[in-house]
């Protein structure tokens, strides 16, 4: 098999870039949401719009405020439902107009949208859509390796349609020991595991996987702080990368 | 055997003809035990006595009530109250000789016997008493567990436990006579000079309370209590009785005086006498120096016989006592008599010397020596090594070194496990098991929080600071509130009864302590030799080395404490009530287990009795552990600090004379002793008792249940495995002395209870009370139980697999009892084991065959109904319930055939492993039927299943199907054609195409640019489109990274870059050529932006394998974008238009539909 190699440590920088992004806008998540900011993004939008329709009002406006221009599309695009419909619109209409602009009944506000979710590198449909489909190519390379080491597994879509209440990407049907760590199941992370998503995933995903199938292995393909593989003994094993110290019950596959 | 209470009765009465020496004595024989016992402990009270133990006062027993914490049960008897309980007592005593004569065998049962042991137990329990203060469970925020504390008890005797010269842990220390100093953690104990010294009415080996008060309470002084005793005694007594017990009495008035305070003869024993600084005082044992020879020997018989029939309730107790002899060092008045050894005349002590109580010892050991050649190996050691023994009897020195070598019963302690969870089954935990979404959602999130706070706990326990309640309690209480909201209780009450099993049945988290054979997978890891080496290091450590008395209380030592405290913290009544179903449940399960005598013609292999003894033990260890906490929880609501006061015990006695035990251990402990399977059922029994509040021994119910353990020590039971006995014995022995004082206070309320058989029994057990090394002997004991079976009639373990309900009633009832009543009759004479493999076979394919059905038949409808649903659920408003209705209802029909081919599935499968399991020789008629009951057995499980759930499966998976369906991201919006082509990479395909997210991220910029904000001159180069064009077209053939939401995404990211480009608004580079109309720009040929259009009327054709929303050109966005457009973009859109006839991506009437709908927005006035 052969694959595109991605720059490995530019994917990386990407993925704390992002990470870091989100982080800021997180903080600020709240300060943008006040009605009055919310009351405020809206008017300057209008009185752009007024102005110059085509002109980049929404994006502008997010640059300078320095909030993610796709975040700031669904501020304006709920306040404006709101005006229209005289009711709180539903997240997922929002979410399918934001997916899909020409379903918003604003020609102009559609340009507008879509103009930011098309600029917007950390947030929006788009890059939803790349991320997870970067997922998913990784989870497609795991699997790769997988079968290459004859291990065999059950995946994640296997796992869920057996009514499976927490699935990692896959487990393992016969656990075998990484590093002289049994692990039963292995999750892929197309990302730079850092203290915060880390922590994250921990609560969310990990600690729930070993208290369904044991200890397990994570690999961070965009590598992670060192300091975090700290769960090992209690079997949360951390990698970036397939690892080669495999060893399976019946005999040694180190070194392969 | 059958062992009823007439035949018990027997048994006990049978004590007449024992011993000579007992037939001899026979008008005294009730009695006589009990003094023999009390005079060999009072004789010996002065060279054990050298380091004495309760303190000088006694303090106010309320006082001491009220430092007590709230739930421990043992606790709270106030000193005050035992007084009152036994003030009774003459009364009662002197009523029972007329009720005894109503009962057969009861009537050679002297009421003084009675009284003696009453005695005892009283001041036994009023020693526990004190001694489970120390281990309080009470509310879960006291982090001591017994261990600690209970090293602090001081006896109250004139045994001093605390004392490691003395009292060597069995199994360690050899030599102790040398000094050699111990490595074992010293015990705290609490100890102060006795100035009243008295001497004790009962034996006492207990290392017991820290509450002087709990022995002589009100009015203690040795005179009152004689006063009651000789009350009680002149009633009843014969003449020659009184006779000697005046005598006895005088001895004990003459050793009182002996121990007077006032004189000098004790040194005082202080704390700070160091091991090594004391052991230089040990005397040196001379066999030659011994005295009373004839009496001592006479003793030791007498003492044996009562040990070898059961008269003591138990042996380890007197076995230990029988070591402290040994053991015993001597004191300044020991040694003053050594000097004048012919001095010990009657009347005074045959014990005061050294050598006589070693030569004592010794011959008692020589007696016992059946039992003491069935303990564990290392203590053998220690033994054959005493240099005591060896020069008192070099005959037993040699019996004890031959057993020692050829001895294989090494005992050790498993590796503490780590915590493991409870795995995810999805049978039985998935979404379908629950009554809603919420449900199932609140669940998974309990089953993490649970996680979180055992992992919490786990960190944090061993810190001082930390505290259960204050850190874990809300969080407990509102997991709780939760799984009241959505009725998860009983779920997750199993899982915390799986995930106790799976922590706490160990030796060191389950306390039990019993050995176990290595984990195989540790050992292949480490290798044999460095396992052992690691495993005697590691019990060096976490094993208690210090002596924790021979009967410590119910504690939850370990990872118990968690879950103990977690109930606590919890108080939810409907948890409660759930774990207890769950713990019910499993104990019946376990207790299930038939154990049939191991038959060794059949030719079974050491492998299978292995393997059975291995299960034997962990389901014995599982039931301990789960009847613990059953009796917890059970007796929790009416635990109180103190004993209830007046005539609380009885309203709450009638009242709860009412109700039902929740589990009715009575019956299973009756039917155990019917199926001769006790040796499973009075071990967890016992632990279940042990954890019995204040009122539920005077209950009826627990009345019997105790009469019936009672009279359990009793049975001899000649084909009994020694050890098995030795077992029931031990934990039996436990029992009654950790229960007492409560044991006490029925005999002293309830004179007049109807089941008087018993009485005697239980005075003679009570009598003999004590066993200092009863946890060690327990741990030697599982491990014997499970390596003892095999020869002498060990046990076995047979599942019993539920039977399964019989589907259509095919056959009469009474052919159907035929039919069962034949297939028992085949079993009956063949070896157990064909049946095992019989029921094994039927269980697993049954369940095979539904799993198989589920994989095959039920899977292929639910793509059937995926299929048609995926048709109709575009159909606008459609109502998804009826339509799965619908769907479903199309699909029941063919989900009948799941009863033909189940059958088939089994008719095939189950001879197949019938065959495979079963020793080839098995006859061919054999075979034949047990493959057929097999097969029938099966299919009945199967078929049965599947006619009552076949269409519920089909519901579920369809629904779950559909729901997934739905959920899909990017699933496609009603209007969009939905079918998604499954195809595979072209052949040959290397998978070396970019990876999909690269795509749609350079599409991103693409459009980025074309949508602005650009810089100036920003623009996209033609050559780099085209080739980008070309590099999706291989991204989309291969499909081995492709996901749907990337290939939606990609293909609406294509069809706003056409849009974008036929509008003129993608800034293309041509390089040189610069973009001026060409003639035949009508047909947009030779525009460059054709040339695109072209490549991705190609894409979109061949190379998407969703459909493309091409209709989204004609959005209103879209649209907008051409409006502001030039006139040579029109010439574009219409080329555009003909492309997507000419590729038959859209046809001529959609695209009139839509343009008709444009025509519909309002459109500004002005247009081109």
């Amino acid at each position: 098999m052969c694959l595109i190699t991605v720059d490995q440590s530019q994917s990386t920088l990407l993925s704390i870039f992002s990470q870091e992004y989100q982080k800021q806008i997180k903080r600020t998540h709240a300060k943008h949401h006040t009605a009055e900011a919310i009351e405020t993004y809206y008017q300057r939008y209008l009185n752009g719009v007024m102005k110059n329709a085509a002109a980049p009002v929404l994006l502008d406006l997010a640059n300078e405020v320095d909030f993610a221009p796709s975040l700031m599309a669904r501020i304006v695009l709920e306040r404006f439902l709101q005006e229209k419909e005289q009711a709180i619109p539903s997240k997922t209409l929002i979410s399918s107009m934001l997916r899909d602009p020409s379903q918003i009944p604003d020609g102009v506000l559609a340009n507008q949208v879509y103009q930011c979710t098309v600029n917007d590198c950390c947030y929006g449909p788009l890059v939803d859509c790349i991320k997870h489909a970067v997922g998913h190519e990784h989870e497609v390379l795991l699997r790769e390796m997988l079968l290459e080491k004859n291990l065999s597994f059950i995946a994640e879509d296997q796992l869920r349609a057996k009514g499976y209440d927490k699935t990692p990407d896959f487990i393992l049907e016969v656990p075998v020991a990484v590093e002289g760590h049994i692990i039963h199941w292995i999750e892929s992370k197309a990302s730079f595991g850092d203290e915060s998503s880390h922590q994250a995933y921990l609560q969310d995903q990990f600690w729930s996987y070993w208290n369904r199938f044991g200890p397990g292995l994570v690999i961070y393909w965009y590598g992670f702080i060192e300091e975090l593989d700290c769960h090992r003994e209690r079997g949360i094993l951390l990698k970036d990368c397939f690892p080669t110290d495999i060893v399976t019950l019946r005999h040694s596959m180190a070194q392969r | 055997f059958s062992i009823d209470v007439f035949k018990m009765l027997d048994l006990g009465v049978s004590v007449n003809h024992i011993h000579d020496k007992l037939a001899s004595l026979s008008s005294l024989q009730k009695d006589f035990v009990p003094f023999l016992l009390n005079f060999l402990r009072e004789q010996t009270s002065q060279i054990l006595t050298n380091g004495p133990s309760t303190p000088a006062k006694t303090p106010n027993s309320k006082a001491h009530g009220s430092q007590r914490t709230g739930s421990e049960r043992r606790t709270g008897h106030a000193s005050s109250s035992r007084v009152q309980l036994f003030s009774p007592r003459t009364s009662v005593t002197a009523s029972l000789p007329v009720r005894r004569g109503r009962r057969r065998g009861s009537s050679s049962v002297g009421a003084s016997g009675r009284q003696g042991a009453r005695d005892l137990g009283c001041s036994l329990a009023e020693e526990e008493d004190g001694k489970s203060d120390s281990a309080s469970w009470s509310g879960g925020r006291r982090k001591s567990s017994g261990a600690p504390l209970v090293s602090a008890r001081s006896p109250p005797s004139q045994l001093n436990l605390n004392n490691l010269e003395e009292f060597p842990p069995m199994g360690a220390a050899s030599g102790w006579a040398k000094s050699k100093p111990s490595r074992r953690i010293n015990p705290t104990p609490v100890s102060a000079e006795r100035p009243l010294s008295k001497p004790k009415t009962c034996f006492t080996s207990t290392p017991v309370s820290r509450s002087p008060a709990a022995h002589w309470s009100a009015g203690s002084s040795p005179e009152a209590f004689a006063a009651v005793q000789e009350g009680n005694l002149s009633s009843v007594m014969s003449n020659s009785l009184q006779e000697e017990r005046e005598m006895l009495k005088k001895e004990r008035y003459s050793l009182r005086i002996s121990f007077d305070p006032g004189t000098p003869t004790k040194p005082s024993y202080t704390r700070s006498a160091s091991l090594p600084a004391e052991s230089h005082l040990v005397t040196c044992a001379n066999p030659a120096k011994v005295s009373c020879k004839k009496q001592l020997e006479c003793l030791a018989q007498l003492y044996s016989s009562c040990i070898a029939e059961n008269l003591v309730p138990n042996i380890f107790l007197e076995l230990f006592f029988v070591l402290q002899l040994l053991t015993s060092k001597g004191t300044s008045t020991a040694e003053d008599g050594d000097s004048d050894p012919e001095i010990n005349v009657s009347g005074r002590q045959h014990f005061e010397s050294v050598h006589n109580c070693v030569y004592f010892a010794v011959r008692v050991l020589d007696y016992q020596f059946e039992i003491i050649s069935h303990l564990e190996k290392g203590m053998l050691k220690l033994l054959a090594e005493n240099e005591r023994i060896s020069s008192f009897s070099p005959t037993l020195h040699k019996r004890l070194r031959q057993a020692y070598e050829s001895s294989t019963a090494k005992v050790s302690l498993l590796l503490p496990c780590s915590v493991q969870s409870v795995s995810f089954q999805p049978e039985t935990d998935n979404r379908s098991n629950f009554p809603s979404d919420r449900a199932f959602q609140v669940f998974k999130k309990q089953r993490d929080i649970f996680y979180e706070l055992l992992r919490e706990w786990e960190d944090n326990h061993e810190k001082t600071v930390w505290d259960f309640e204050r850190v874990l309690g809300s969080k407990i209480r509102a997991m709780m509130a939760h799984l009241s909201a959505t009725c998860n209780h009983s779920r997750f009450a199993r899982l915390f009864q799986k995930q106790l099993i799976q922590m706490c049945k160990g030796p060191i988290g389950g306390g039990a302590s019993w050995g176990d054979t290595p984990d195989q997978d540790v050992l292949n890891m480490l290798g044999s030799d460095n396992l052992s080496r690691l495993k005697r290091l590691q019990e060096r450590f976490v094993v208690p080395q210090s002596i924790r008395g021979p009967c410590p209380p119910p504690s939850f030592p370990g990872c118990q404490q968690f879950f103990r405290d977690f109930i606590l913290s919890a108080g939810s009544y409907q948890f409660n009530q759930h774990l207890v179903d769950s713990l019910c449940l499993k104990i019946l399960e376990l207790n299930g287990l038939t154990l049939v005598e191991h038959d060794h013609s059949d030719g079974e292999t050491d492998m299978e009795e292995q393997d059975e003894k291995k299960r034997f033990t962990v389901a014995l260890l599982s039931l301990r552990l789960l009847a613990k906490f059953l009796g917890f929880i059970v007796f929790l609501p009416y635990r109180t600090a103190e004993q209830p006061a007046g005539d609380m015990p009885d309203s709450a006695l009638v009242l709860r004379n009412q109700t039902l035990p929740v589990l009715d251990i009575l019956k299973l402990l009756r039917q155990s002793i019917r199926d001769q399977r006790s040796i499973l059922t009075i071990p967890w029994i016992v632990e279940y008792l042990s954890l019995v509040d204040h009122v539920a021994p005077f209950l009826d119910y627990y009345r019997k249940v105790f009469g019936l353990l009672l009279l359990m020590v009793l049975s001899e039971d000649k084909e009994m495995s020694f050890l098995n006995k030795l077992l029931i014995l031990a934990v039996l022995g436990w029992l009654f002395q950790v229960e007492l004082f409560l044991l006490c206070c029925i005999l002293s309320a309830f004179p007049s209870f109807s089941h008087q058989d018993f009485v005697p029994l239980v005075d003679q057990q009570l009598l003999y009370t004590c066993c200092p090394y009863l946890s060690e002997l327990r741990k030697l004991l599982a491990s014997f139980v499970a390596g003892s079976g095999g020869k002498n009639g060990g046990f076995i373990r047979k599942i019993t697999p539920t039977a399964a309900e019989s589907l259509a009633p095919k056959a009469s009832v009474t052919q159907q009892k035929l039919q069962v009543d034949l297939e028992q009759a085949f079993f009956h004479n063949q070896p157990p084991s064909l049946r095992r493999t019989v029921e094994f076979v039927a269980e697993r394919v049954g369940s095979n065959c539904v799993k198989h059905i589920k994989a095959t038949l039920v899977a292929d409808l639910v793509q059937r109904a995926e299929a048609m649903l995926q048709d109709k659920v575009k159909e606008e408003d459609v109502n998804h319930d009826k339509l799965l209705e619908e769907v479903c209802t199309h699909l029941y029909e063919e989900g009948a055939q799941a009863l033909i081919k189940g059958r088939e599935f089994c008719k095939k499968k189950g001879p197949e492993a019938v065959r495979v399991l079963l020793p080839e020789e098995t006859s061919a008629a054999v075979l034949s039927s047990a493959e057929s009951i097999a097969v029938e057995l099966a299919t009945e499980k199967a078929c049965g299943w599947l006619s009552a759930n076949i269409a519920a499966l089909i519901k579920r998976e369809v629904k779950a199907t559909f729901n997934r369906m739905l959920k899909v991201p990017g699933f496609p919006l009603p209007g969009v054609d939905a079918v998604e082509l499954r195809r595979d990479c072209p052949p040959g395909c290397q998978h070396c195409a970019p990876f999909p997210s690269q795509m749609i991220n350079e599409i991103k910029y693409v459009l980025c640019v074309a949508v602005g904000p650009r810089e100036e001159g920003e623009v996209v180069d033609y050559v780099w489109l085209e080739c980008l064009l070309g590099r999706l077209s291989q991204t989309l053939r291969c499909r081995k990274f492709m996901c749907p939401t990337a290939e939606q995404q990609l293909a609406k990211c294509t069809v706003e870059l056409a849009s974008l480009l036929v509008s003129d608004r993608v800034p293309l580079s041509l390089g040189i050529k610069s973009s001026e109309k060409s003639p035949e720009r009508l047909r947009g040929k030779n525009d460059p932006t054709s040339g695109l259009l072209k490549l991705l009327f190609s894409i979109w054709k061949e190379d998407f394998g969703t459909s493309v929303p091409v209709q989204l050109i004609f959005s209103k966005k879209n649209v907008g974008y051409l409006t502001e457009a030039k006139q040579r973009e029109w010439d574009l859109f219409l080329f555009l238009l003909h492309g997507l006839t000419e590729h038959e991506l859209m046809r001529t009437s959609e695209i009139q539909s839509c343009l008709h709908s444009l025509e519909e927005l309002p459109w500004p006035s002005v247009s081109n």
